[in-house]
């Protein structure tokens, strides 16, 4: 009932743990079987370790929060050796999340993903944390499509292309990402936000700059997944602001083959276990035999 | 010891000088010296639990030290006996009590005094001296000097205790282990200090937090050994180690 099939993956359920917050998986494990989710996808990665950013890297606003971390990650030889080998053993899908600060950088990191057992690469080009690259390779469509283009002709898995709302045409994004070979688009990264400190009347953050994520952005990152789901043709994976599996089934139904939970893991570890069971018992009650059935619905109707 | 998330009832929750509460929660719950859990008692506002550190426990209860000090907390000095709260927890890296001996001084700022009464407690093989320092309002000193050997106190006004910071009182030079918590300005000329003594010292730091379990990365510090979460690798340091901005 539950199932999703993307690109010859098969996902027990729709629900994925999204990049950045839930860590390698292995912080959550402490807290509920992990391999209960669809699937999992790791934080950040770039080629060479990564320290983040300085100063203030959280900060709460109304429905959600704002996030400045700057991609801290073990690099990628780490990841492969140390982090990987556990998510191996987790009966899950797994997807790479990919950064990076050049076109170079991207695709050397491919090509040590390439010889992992990750089942998919996430192509991080939304990131509004790193001064170099990140969210830049993902306003201009242009640019998006180079990269894309780029990493498709080296990478041997199945490349999901992360999306973010602060494209300047999220459809035309989308668009020329899957012309240049995008096998799945998720959508939306985290949106460009900002506060000021009052009393020490300067923007909280040192970037000044800052990700948003949380309910807030739920209503335009799902405005977004049922524009960008009706112009392609490829798999939608919807992420923004999903709380519960009320939110969850209202992506499928804008057009979403799967969804991603993230800033909800924060406020209880197993919340995607929830929402996993209560888009199972909507199925059962409305009568749906197949989450595939509803996918997309609200554009049919 | 594994952490869980549970749901529970309000047993007291009662403000034992302006700002500062003590709230207690029947049942059995673990955790070591300076771990932390995280508490919320509301659906959707703010949006992230609140780290909170053990200010005491026993077979039969829990208790937390809090100031208010924004939203969370001031939705917590609302609580009254058998509302809800959710508990994420034990969380971090306590004091490990086993490599604390012989002379030990607790230095402390404001609520930084919240985890080291439980800290204070256990030391049962150790001489315990502790400092405690406030601005105005002295707490908790009754029940801490039931724990300790000598307690001693500064204030900002000189009203209680010594006039002016804790750190004036404090020489490390008597003690063969120091623990610290506070705020950063104190606790850096703790860890100085006691560098300069060849002192061993842990402290205790706090951070804003997300996921409280090692995984967003929103509380990692700079340590001498790379960068490390507050939640997961801390919230206890050992003073050489951490970079502390103050």
């Amino acid at each position: 009932m539950l199932k999703v099939n993307i690109c010859g993956a098969e996902f027990k359920n729709p629900v994925i743990a999204a990049s950045g917050t839930f860590g390698f998986g292995k912080e959550y494990s402490n807290f509920f079987d992990v391999s209960k989710l669809g699937g999992i996808c790791t934080k950040g990665l770039t080629l060479n370790e990564k320290l983040g950013n300085e100063g203030i890297r959280l900060y709460e606003t109304t429905g959600g929060l704002m996030n400045s971390i700057g991609l801290q990650n073990p690099g990628i030889d780490n990841f492969i050796a140390n982090e990987l080998p556990f998510m191996n053993e987790l009966d899950t899908v797994i997807i790479a999340n990919l950064g990076g600060g050049s076109i170079e950088e991207y695709l050397e990191g491919i090509d040590k993903l390439n010889d992992t057992n990750v089942d998919f690469i996430e192509l991080n080009i939304s990131c509004p944390n790193v001064k170099e690259g990140g969210m830049a390779f993902g306003i201009k469509s242009k640019v998006a499509r180079e990269i894309v283009s780029k990493v498709k002709k080296v990478s041997k898995k199945p490349i999901i292309v992360k999306l973010s709302p602060n494209a300047e045409d999220i459809v035309d994004m989308a668009v020329k990402c899957c012309e240049a070979g995008a096998d799945i688009l998720s959508l939306v990264n985290t949106f460009k936000a900002m506060a000021i400190d009052i009393y020490k009347k300067k923007p909280v953050f040192n970037n000044i700059f800052a990700g948003l994520s949380g309910p807030a952005i739920k209503p335009v990152a799902l405005r977004m997944v049922y524009e960008v789901s009706a112009a392609v043709d490829v798999p939608v994976i919807g992420i923004g602001g999903i709380m519960n599996w009320k939110d969850a089934i209202e992506f499928i139904m804008a057009g979403a083959d799967a969804i991603q939970v993230g800033s909800a893991n924060f406020i209880r570890p197993d919340i995607s276990l929830d929402i996993i069971k209560g888009i199972e018992d909507f199925l059962n009650r409305e009568g749906i035999k197949s989450i595939m059935e509803i996918k997309g619905i609200a554009r049919r109707s | 010891m594994q952490s869980k998330h549970m749901k529970a009832r309000i047993f007291e929750n009662n403000e034992i000088l302006e700002g500062i509460f003590k709230l207690t929660i029947k049942g059995g719950f673990e955790g070591k010296p300076g771990q932390f859990y995280m508490l919320r008692s509301w659906n959707k506002e703010p949006f992230l639990s609140r780290p909170i550190s053990i200010h005491n426990l026993d077979k039969e209860k829990i208790e937390f030290l809090y100031e208010v000090r924004g939203e969370g907390t001031k939705l917590f000095s609302q609580l009254k006996r058998d509302e809800q709260i959710e508990l994420l927890g034990p969380l971090g890296n306590g004091f490990d009590i086993e490599k604390i001996k012989g002379k030990v001084a607790i230095v402390t700022g404001g609520i930084g005094i919240a985890p080291m009464y439980y800290v204070a407690k256990q030391l049962e093989d150790c001489k315990v001296d502790f400092y405690a320092g406030f601005r105005e309002q002295v707490y908790l000193i009754d029940e801490i000097k039931g724990a300790v050997n000598e307690i001693y106190v500064a204030t900002d006004t000189g009203e209680i205790g010594h006039k002016g910071f804790i750190t004036e009182i404090f020489d490390p030079k008597q003690y063969n282990i120091i623990l610290s918590c506070g705020p950063s300005i104190m606790m850096d000329k703790v860890i100085k200090s006691c560098i300069l003594n060849k002192k061993k010292i842990y402290i205790s730091q706090e951070n804003h937090m997300a996921c409280g379990i090692g995984a967003c990365l929103g509380c990692t510090c700079k340590t001498n050994s790379g960068m490390k979460t507050v939640c997961k690798d801390g919230p206890v340091f050992s003073g050489e180690d951490v970079i502390i901005h103050a």
